[in-house]
């Protein structure tokens, strides 16, 4: 076989040149120049040298602490209180500007604290965007990957009916796929869009005038929330696509022999139409998955991250950084980093579901 | 224990009628196979006893009790598919307890059940494997398992073995054969192989083109069938079929002659057979054998098939129609050797008179 494919197959080789010259130098090259850019100072445009840094990116953008803060007491050992009766910590600063005496807190800023006791824990991370852009992106992939999965798998249970004029549903619900992912962020916009916008109006509609019209967008409880929603409806029609065929290759004679068995709807769900799903639930759980960890485009163009980088996702930071700052080895870095958790999640996926 | 009774029944699937008024009375315990050719009806009528298919019009009654609007879990049935239907992601124990499952049964009940199934079908050493482990007989042994654990009053059977090669269908003819004896249920076979048919019947229907063509015994339908359809799909290979001339009649039997056919005396108690100048007499390849002299069928061999156990002579006659002859021995016959045939006329079937089609029709439906 090997020797056929490499010997006597110009013309296949001559046919596949032009396919794989062009994925060679928009995918694979640049795969491997991300890795190699994520270890030096590249910038995209810079008079000094590129010089080779080691891992000092990762640093920068992983480097996490824990520091416990201490209440400032007084010569008797009291602690001290301001006038609000709260507690006086010593500045944060002090320790994490040039204190010889705490170097691994160097440059680092506070990300998060919590009490315990009298004394203050607090995380600190190099780079704190950074780290909110990570959870969101988890928090996105963790809400979107089963609910656009699930939802797109009722539609499809739904829409695998023999009615008539079932076509013009499935095509309803297909729509938004095809439109494209810009021109869906700039309509949200308008559904979202604060004081008079269609979601406020028509939730004031519901409830008599009862609804106090909010920005969705302009919230930092409410802006990821309201992206993911659109997402959800954005995608789900893919999804009901695959989820269909996948239902469509399940024999209706299993159908017959679970009906004469007695098996109600629910029984014949979960015995014959799930675990005929099976492979299609691996191939929806890893495409979702890898599609919401890329999200940019909704951001990019609703809100660009804020309010207060309650928005803040991976890719956006990538490019943010890159081409926003420049800095086109912190955006390669990122790229690593988003490609490395990808493929991990997808290995545990693959074993987790893995035929048994 | 039960019977079924299917009184006029009809299906059709908008406008295209399917079935076009069935009777068929099915006895307690009775094994009846329903054979045609492709595209009958059998399928459609079995799946409508089991009840996944409406019935137009009509009633079918199972045991004494109408089912037309009864679901079919509800009918004390159980099927067996051509194409087995056991489920891929379950173990071959699950798959027969799966009835149980879904009827909440205790863990016990099941186990019980299901070993007694395995035992009946000799494959307690499958109970642990996967479907995608087993052979196509050892599959169709689980989804018949799954049908016994359900104790059902009428097995349905579609084509079976149709998947499974040619040793492996007999082992399970037999196997199914013996099960019918030891379950004393009613089972309804439907198959295109004749051999089953002859076989497992206790009463073939013979279909065609959505009626009921005959409905009888296997030897009744091989010695006494009512109409050239039936003749010619019963038996193989099919039986010959020419055109005569009606000399005279006496009582149930005419003479009988053509260019080809000396003339003879023909049994002809069949309704229609001898009413006017012509007919067309039927024999079978088994019945016809060469004669030295006072042959009734003379022509030349022009290919002969030899079996070991058989022999098939392919005879051209002198107007240039074909018959077969199947002799139930090892011979020799050479291409263009002269052969006369001769056979018992008790034997001879007499029909009304048939187009070519027709007769065209009944040979090629048995193949
Ligand atoms: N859903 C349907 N809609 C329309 N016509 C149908 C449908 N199902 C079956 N038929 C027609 O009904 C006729 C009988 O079909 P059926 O499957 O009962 O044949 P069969 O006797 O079982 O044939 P085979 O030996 O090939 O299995 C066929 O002509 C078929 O085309
Ligand atoms: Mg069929």
């Amino acid at each position: 076989m090997a020797s056929k494919l490499t010997q006597s197959n110009r013309a296949g080789w001559l046919f596949a040149a032009p396919g794989v010259a062009l994925m060679t130098l928009f995918i694979i090259l640049p795969f491997f120049l991300a890795f190699a850019f994520s270890l030096t100072n590249q910038r995209l445009a810079s008079p000094n040298p590129t010089e080779y840094v080691g891992f000092e990116n990762y640093s920068d953008l992983l480097g996490l602490a824990i520091f416990t803060l201490e209440p400032e007491r007084d010569e008797g050992g009291e602690v001290l209180r301001d006038d609000d009766g709260e507690i006086e910590y010593p500045r944060l600063r002090n320790f994490t500007r040039n204190n010889p005496d705490y170097p691994n807190l160097q440059g680092k800023r506070e990300w998060f604290s919590w009490q315990s006791g009298e004394n203050r824990t607090v995380i600190l991370a190099s780079d704190v965007v950074f780290m909110k852009a990570l959870i969101n992106t988890f928090t996105f992939v963790l809400f979107v990957a089963p609910i656009q999965a699930g939802f797109a798998l009722c539609l499809a249970l739904l829409i695998n009916q023999k009615l008539r004029g079932i076509n013009i549903f499935r095509t309803v619900f297909f729509m938004p796929v095809v439109v494209s992912i810009v021109v869906v962020s700039l309509l949200w916009q308008f559904i979202y869009s604060p004081g008079d916008g269609l979601l406020n109006n028509v939730l004031s509609g519901l409830t008599f005038g009862l609804w106090e019209p909010r920005d969705w967008l302009g919230n930092t409880a409410t802006a990821l929330p309201s992206i993911m929603a659109m997402s959800i409806w954005q995608g789900v029609g893919f999804h009901m696509v695959i989820w269909l065929s996948g239902l469509q290759t399940i024999s209706p004679t299993l159908y017959e022999a679970a009906e004469i068995e007695g098996s109600n709807k629910w029984q014949t769900f979960r015995y014959v139409t799930w675990p005929g799903l099976r492979n299609t639930a691996v191939l929806i759980l890893i495409v979702i998955t890898m599609q919401a960890f890329a999200l940019f485009a909704q951001i990019d163009v609703m809100t660009s991250g804020g309010p207060l980088d309650s928005t803040q996702v991976l890719v956006f930071q990538a490019v943010e950084r890159g081409y926003g700052k420049q800095d086109i080895s912190g955006g390669s870095t990122i790229s690593v980093i988003l490609f490395v958790i990808v493929l991990i999640i997808s290995l545990i996926q693959r074993y987790l579901t893995r035929e048994r | 224990m039960a019977d079924v009774r299917l009184k006029d029944i009809k299906k059709s699937y908008g406008a295209v009628d399917v079935i076009k008024g069935v009777d068929i009375d099915i006895e307690d315990g009775e094994f009846v196979v329903f054979v045609g050719p492709s595209g009958c009806g059998k399928s459609t009528l079995l799946r409508m006893i089991a009840g996944l298919e409406d019935i137009t019009a009509g009633t079918l009654e199972i045991g004494g009790r109408v089912v037309n609007d009864i679901p079919a879990a509800q009918r004390a049935i159980a099927m067996v598919f051509q194409s087995y239907a056991i489920f891929p992601h379950m173990t071959v124990r699950e798959n027969v307890a799966f009835g149980l499952t879904i009827a909440k049964a205790s863990k016990e009940e099941k186990e019980k059940k299901v070993a007694e199934a395995a035992r009946i079908l000799q494959m307690e050493h499958l109970l642990d494997r996967r479907p995608s482990q087993l052979s196509g007989g050892q599959r169709q042994r689980v989804a018949i398992g799954r049908a016994i654990v359900r104790k059902p009053e009428v097995f349905l059977f579609d084509e079976p073995l149709s998947n499974l090669d040619a040793a492996l269908r007999l082992d399970m003819r037999i196997e199914i054969g013996k099960l019918h004896k030891s379950l004393g249920a009613t089972m309804i076979y439907v198959t295109h192989d004749q051999v089953e048919a002859m076989t497992l019947a206790d009463k073939i229907v013979v279909l065609k083109d959505g009626y009921v063509q005959q409905v009888g015994a296997p030897m009744d339908l091989y010695h006494r069938p009512q109409n050239l359809f039936v003749a010619g799909f019963i038996g193989a290979p099919s039986m010959n079929f020419m055109d005569v001339s009606i000399g005279s009649k006496e009582g149930q039997t005419a003479r009988v002659h053509s260019d080809i056919v000396a003339e003879f005396a023909a049994p002809a108690w069949r309704k229609g057979a001898a009413d006017g100048p012509k007919a067309t007499l039927g024999i079978r390849p088994q019945d016809l054998h060469p004669v030295e002299e006072g042959g009734i069928i003379s022509g030349n061999v022009t290919l002969s098939e030899r079996l070991g156990t058989e022999t098939v002579i392919d005879v051209k006659v002198e107007d240039g129609s074909r018959i077969l002859v199947s002799l139930g021995e090892d011979a020799v016959y050479e291409p263009g050797q002269a052969i006369s045939l001769g056979f018992n006329p008790e034997r001879a079937h007499l029909f009304a008179p048939a187009s070519d089609a027709e007769k065209h029709d009944a040979q090629v439906a048995a193949e």
